[in-house]
């Protein structure tokens, strides 16, 4: 979430509950709702290390809200974090670890796992075309966010395929 | 609710080996099947597994070596050739890869050629492409021949061909093969559309995506069915599910 807010922050000073709407715009319902408290905790740690600066405004009928602005330091991390190319999602998981370590425990058959996993790849697989049929048609950002998960996921399950495939033939 | 009601279609121990060049390709080795009226069931599984074979026998468009096909309870066992064309215009619609549109004629005349051979008349063939041009969003298609078409468009023709004579089972086979992402979201669309209608779909397809549009999903290996789960698309049984597909991480 730092990068992010500050990345929102680039466009000029905010406070944070404009930070978690201006997020909820963008993302639409494709992302779960950011929780406010856990957007006053990072802010809260921006501004200690010195990459965000808060002023506190007065409001007539209600406590003082903080609006934050970027420094330069903050700025330059932003910076550094657009040169940086993102990681690849990782490929060893939990159930990867688990397939591969089920025949030295006589616990769990393969295939079966295969096939309950698969299971709820679908599920959420449905879940997701839900979320996008529902979500507003021009919000392009959150259906790319959807595909993007679809495509991930469409990815596991052939891959998944690939598993039972190879583990079928050993049987 | 399953047992209680005749299935649209039944099959039980179909086998069928393709005879060609080199080893006998066991396409089907026993597969047993029941689709209830309305349900809408995706069968996945890696290419040469079979599941299109199996859509095949049971559209009628090739033979099994064993086993039985019955539709709404009626066993298919002495259908000749021209019986299965004719409940393939009356009771089963099919939708293909590559749409199968016949090329030298217009859109309108694709939609309404089924119906007119399936003895409706002109009048209500008529009517009814029309009713089906304007749902699927080609009103003003109609006079296009196939070839000036998308790909997208071809099928959306070829899924109102399918329809034209409200048959009481769809089949289609890897209906979005062969388009794009866009494409295939439309078909999505339009397949969950009809089944929530009542229209019983049966979807042969690898694509999870598309799988994902129908409430059960049969996975096929081997010629054989190796999982039949309903999607209930209820809420994830894990602590992550979608939102933690969603996530972005810090």
């Amino acid at each position: 979430m730092r990068l992010p807010l500050l990345a929102l922050l680039a466009r000029g000073p905010a406070h944070g509950y404009e930070l978690k709407q201006d997020l909820e715009q963008l993302l639409g319902s494709a992302y779960p709702q950011p929780n406010v408290g856990q957007i006053y905790v990072t802010l809260g740690r921006l501004e200690k290390t010195g990459l965000i600066e808060g002023e506190d405004v007065a409001q007539s009928s209600r406590p003082n809200k903080k609006v934050y602005h970027l420094t330069d330091a903050g700025r330059e991390a932003l910076r550094a974090w657009y040169e940086e190319t993102a990681d690849e999602p990782r490929v060893r998981d939990e159930f990867f670890m688990k397939l591969a370590l089920a025949p030295q425990t006589g616990l769990a058959d393969q295939i079966a796992l295969i096939n309950t996993q698969r299971r709820q790849y679908l599920n959420t697989m449905r879940q997701l075309s839900k979320l996008a049929a529902a979500e507003d048609r021009d919000n392009r950002i959150s259906h790319l966010l959807i595909e993007g998960a679809m495509l991930h996921l469409q990815a596991d399950l052939d891959w998944l395929e690939r598993c039972q495939e190879e583990l079928e033939e050993l049987e | 609710m399953r047992d209680s009601t005749t299935p649209v279609l039944r099959a039980e121990g179909l086998v069928k080996t393709h005879h060609g060049e080199g080893a006998p390709a066991h396409a089907v080795r026993g597969v047993d099947l029941r689709v209830t009226p309305g349900e809408f069931v995706a069968i996945t599984g890696p290419s040469g597994a079979g599941k299109s074979t199996l859509l095949h026998l049971l559209g009628g468009l090739q033979r099994p070596d064993a086993g039985s096909i019955w539709l709404d309870g009626e066993c298919t066992d002495g259908y000749n050739e021209a019986r299965w064309a004719v409940e393939r215009r009356r009771r089963i619609g099919i939708v293909f890869q590559f749409f199968n549109l016949v090329s030298d004629l217009s859109v309108a005349d694709n939609v309404e050629l089924p119906a007119l051979l399936a003895g409706v008349s002109p009048k209500k063939a008529r009517a009814a492409r029309e009713e089906l041009l304007a749902e699927l969003g080609l009103e003003g298609k109609e006079r296009s021949m196939p070839g000036e078409l998308s790909g997208g468009e071809q099928q959306r023709v070829a899924l109102a061909r399918a329809l034209v004579n409200h048959p009481p089972l769809l089949l289609a086979d890897e209906p979005a093969g062969s388009l794009d992402s866009k494409g295939t979201r439309e078909v999505m669309r339009l397949l969950a559309r009809f089944h929530q209608r009542g229209q019983t779909i049966l979807l042969v397809t690898h694509d999870a995506r598309l799988a994902s549009a129908a409430d059960r999903v049969i996975s096929f290996f081997d010629g054989r069915i190796a999982d039949d789960a309903e999607l209930d698309g209820g809420a994830p049984p894990r602590r992550t599910g979608i939102s933690g597909v969603l996530e972005l991480k810090d």
